[in-house]
């Protein structure tokens, strides 16, 4: 059986690859386009460390067959930072030690920023919904949301 | 693994043909978060995988000129919660759509979907049951409409003919003064499966009942439509008395099974305290309308 040939864009530029027809969005980041910055917990649907963006919409790559993406526009982590200059959301989980082991950081991080485009300033009521897909097993909840919280204001307050 | 095949079709007959063909190894493809963690688990290995989401009905969202709704089967609930006017119109079937996952499965998953994975603990199932909805069907014999409440057949299976596909719900012009909720039991606070699942649709005339439809979620094989429990609200003002009456006709519905998130007993006795406070949220909502 021939491989399925998936045209797509990925973080704004065009991508091709390979992939069988039970492939994951996931299998074919990792593995074929060599994107390893979205990692697999779970791969059921049920800690979004593989979180990406799917034409602007949350998802998770392991919940997505890789030859659905034919046609579409995905973002990942690889595609948050602007060159070497870190996504605000970046540069605050480092400041403000909002991770440990770093497994859940790409998928929180992902999960974050489309939170932030859809609700520039949630309440942490808004933040720890938003996020109860994404699940880090070092149980550092507070800090990362409290991150999420402080770059809301700071990106409100540089846009006035 | 090796001669699994997908296809994309973009209209409905091409999707029936190929479903036909290929007979009960096809699995149709909506939103994926059930299909894909079942073959993953080693569930379910379809030889052939339908995408049915570059088809335009599927995915679509229409209020028609008389006050119906028309909702593709395939269209998450993350955007059916941005339409203008469904969750206005009918915030409990919303609310329940929405509760299925994580943000991240509500980019994909559908009220379509859960429905054909036949779970009696979906949680779109009992509000879909309660507005009275029905779902179009398209098969090799062509189109027919069923309520939702006959589709489920029991855990894991419904009542579709082999090659049917649920292409869209309709859900019937509001009268005024109607309201509708779903309210869900879990253990958890998020994230987790429904114990017990109710949804309430109802109508109120100068605060007396004068429609209602009550579907009861994860207490039987199957999401249950209970009629006792509307009779008994159904000419009454709401109060206590027929609040009571109806959750004892919910408790007497419950055919439940005992497991680690809820014994038989608990189960039972929380459809009826579900009843009432899902009733009364509906009430509220008619109310204000």
């Amino acid at each position: 059986m021939a491989k399925l040939h998936v045209s797509t864009t990925i973080n704004g530029e065009p991508a091709e690859f390979l992939c069988e027809p039970t492939d994951t969005m996931l299998d074919a980041l990792r593995g074929p386009l060599g994107l390893t910055g979205s990692k697999e917990g779970c791969a059921s649907g049920d800690c979004g460390a593989c979180s990406i963006m799917l034409d602007d919409r949350l998802v998770c790559s392991c919940l997505m067959l890789a030859a659905e993406a034919q046609g579409h526009e995905l973002q990942t982590i690889e595609g948050m930072a602007l060159g070497d200059k870190l996504h605000p959301l970046q540069q605050k989980f480092l400041e403000t030690a909002a991770l440990q082991c770093g497994i859940c950081t790409s998928g929180m991080l992902v999960a974050s920023d489309a939170l932030l485009r859809k609700n520039p300033r949630p309440t942490e009521e808004e933040i720890r919904f938003w996020l109860a897909g994404n699940l880090c097993r070092c149980t550092g909840y507070d800090k990362i949301v409290r991150a999420v919280q402080e770059t809301a204001s700071e990106m409100a307050e540089a846009a006035q | 693994m090796t001669d699994v095949r997908y296809l994309a079709p973009s209209t409905l007959d091409e999707a029936i043909s190929a479903f036909v063909a290929a007979g009960s190894a096809a699995r149709i493809l909506a939103g994926g978060t059930d299909l894909l963690v079942q073959m993953r688990s080693g569930a379910v290995r379809p030889g052939v995988i339908i995408d049915i989401k570059k088809i335009a009905e599927m995915t679509s969202i229409q209020e028609t000129s008389d006050g119906q709704f028309r909702i593709g089967a395939a269209v998450p609930g993350a955007v059916l919660a941005e339409h203008a006017r469904f969750g206005r119109v009918w915030p409990g079937v919303l609310e329940a759509i929405n509760l299925i996952g994580s943000t991240q499965v509500q980019g994909r998953a559908s009220a379509g979907g859960n429905l054909c994975n036949g779970s009696p603990a979906g949680d779109s199932v009992p509000a879909l049951v309660a507005a009275g909805a029905t779902v179009m069907l398209q098969g090799p014999n062509g189109a027919r409409e069923m309520p939702v409440e006959k589709v489920p057949a029991g855990p894991g299976r419904t009542t579709l003919l082999p090659g049917e596909i649920v292409v869209s719900f309709m859900l019937p012009p509001r009268p005024r003064g109607s309201g509708d909720a779903y309210l869900r039991m879990i253990p958890r606070t998020e994230m987790d499966i429904a114990v017990v699942g109710v949804g309430v649709s109802l109508t109120l005339q100068d605060g007396v009942c004068t429609a209602a439809r009550i579907g009861l979620g994860a207490v039987a094989p199957t999401v249950l439509l209970v009629e006792a429990a509307a009779k008994a609200l159904i000419g009454s003002r709401l109060e206590a008395k027929a609040l009571e009456a109806a959750a004892s006709a919910c408790s007497a519905a419950c055919r439940p099974i005992d497991d680690k998130r809820g014994t038989i007993a608990y189960r039972t006795k929380i459809a009826g305290v579900l009843l009432q406070r899902t009733a009364r949220i509906a009430a509220k909502r008619a109310e204000g309308n």
